[in-house]
């Protein structure tokens, strides 16, 4: 009986690591969600050219379509970097509101993303827009 | 006064009746928040209708928390006084915390969809909150499995109670990772509104839509692990009616 209830205890415990270990390993990415134009501005090599998320602000007046492309550039902390985004991106994206975006760092220090969600703020404000307000779809 | 002392999960007319009350104080409750987060509140100027997503969204997430306080409280109490009563509420808040924690995860998504423009993200406050229901339906897990080993009836018997309480006490020590998850680390999640020291606007119409969400869920919540537990105690009774009477005839 001693011994079963020692070998559970072993059991137990391996699964507790390894799912730890894994839990750990998941969250090393999950813990810094983005990066700040600044960061990678300053160790581009740390980025390795894999792919990473770049999150701040959209410049208001910098939102342009190049072609398929839609160019913009993203700031935090007073560093900024252009981003060229493939493919459209949510309604809510707006310039002057945050934006995540996932992608490549060039050489040319632009940034190449094909993925982009819109990161909104805490503020609540009723819609001054006419009788029909925009779905956000 | 002695009378507004009435037990709640007893079997007498009068708990009954006071938990129809309840019930039907929560449905009024509903209604009113559905009406005002549905209609008098106005869509949000940045998110339009999708915005109206947090008259569900937060009151599960925060009820769910209320839900897992209990359980903690309820694992605690147990803990130290070792009356199964405990174990029953716990169990009951358990189950009501999983389902909203869910939901919260559910409309959460929906939200994002429509809003981030993703379903899911990994995010420290997702993460989190994936772990939490994860944690929470292990508890149950847990009390299911050792029922069903030793053959005790859940929430009549210590040897389910007595490891369900150590899991549903330490399993709180996620709810406030998931609640300050937006403030350790970056998150693509907004931070508190209502709950933020220094409270950012919001429109009066949307806070009082949120608030009055937020009781209707909590007194559901609340006439469903009334409702819970009177249930298993039932039941509990009936199972152990018939073994009782051949020990009294023989």
């Amino acid at each position: 009986m001693i011994r079963r209830r020692a070998g559970r205890a072993a059991l137990v415990a391996v699964l507790l690591a390894a799912g730890g270990l894994l839990v750990t390993g998941a969250l090393r990415d999950t813990l810094t969600y983005y990066r700040t134009p600044a960061e990678v501005l300053d160790q581009p090599a740390a980025t390795g050219g894999g792919r990473i998320r770049l999150g701040g602000d959209v410049v208001p007046g910098s939102l342009r379509h190049d072609g398929d492309l839609v160019v913009f550039r993203l700031a935090a902390d007073g560093h900024e970097i252009t981003v060229r985004q493939r493919g459209v991106p949510p309604d809510t994206f707006r310039e002057g509101e945050g934006a995540v975006v996932e992608g490549t760092l060039g050489a040319d220090g632009v940034f190449h993303s094909d993925h982009v969600v819109v990161r909104h703020g805490n503020e609540y404000r009723p819609s001054t827009g006419p009788a029909g307000p925009v779905d956000a779809r | 006064m002695r009378s507004s002392t009435v037990d709640l999960v007893a079997g007498t007319a009068r708990a009954a009746a006071a938990r129809r009350t309840a019930a039907w104080l929560a449905g009024g409750l509903c209604a009113a928040a559905a009406l005002a987060g549905g209609w008098l509140a106005p869509p949000d100027a940045a998110q339009g209708q999708a915005q109206r997503l947090m008259y569900l969204h937060v009151p599960a997430a925060w009820v769910a928390y209320v839900a897992f306080a209990v359980v903690l409280a309820a694992g605690g109490a147990y803990l130290i006084g070792g009356d199964l009563r405990w174990d029953r509420f716990a169990r009951a808040a358990a189950e009501v915390g999983v389902v909203l924690t869910a939901v919260a995860i559910g409309t959460g998504s929906l939200w994002g969809h429509l809003v981030w423009g993703t379903w899911w993200a990994w995010d420290p406050r997702l993460v989190s909150t994936a772990l939490l229901l994860v944690a929470y339906a292990g508890y149950l897990a847990l009390r299911r499995t050792v029922s069903e080993r030793t053959g005790a009836r859940d929430g009549g018997d210590h040897r389910v109670a007595r490891p369900a309480a150590v899991v549903g006490v330490a399993g709180f020590l996620l709810v406030p990772v998931v609640h300050f998850s937006v403030v350790w680390w970056r998150s693509l999640h907004q931070q508190a509104t209502v709950l933020a020291p220094q409270r950012p606007p919001i429109d009066a119409r949307m806070g009082t839509a949120l608030l009055l969400a937020v009781a209707a869920a909590t007194l559901v919540a609340f006439c469903v692990v009334l409702h819970r537990v009177v249930r298993l105690e039932r039941r509990l009774a009936a199972d152990a009616a018939p073994e009782r009477s051949p020990a009294r005839v023989g």
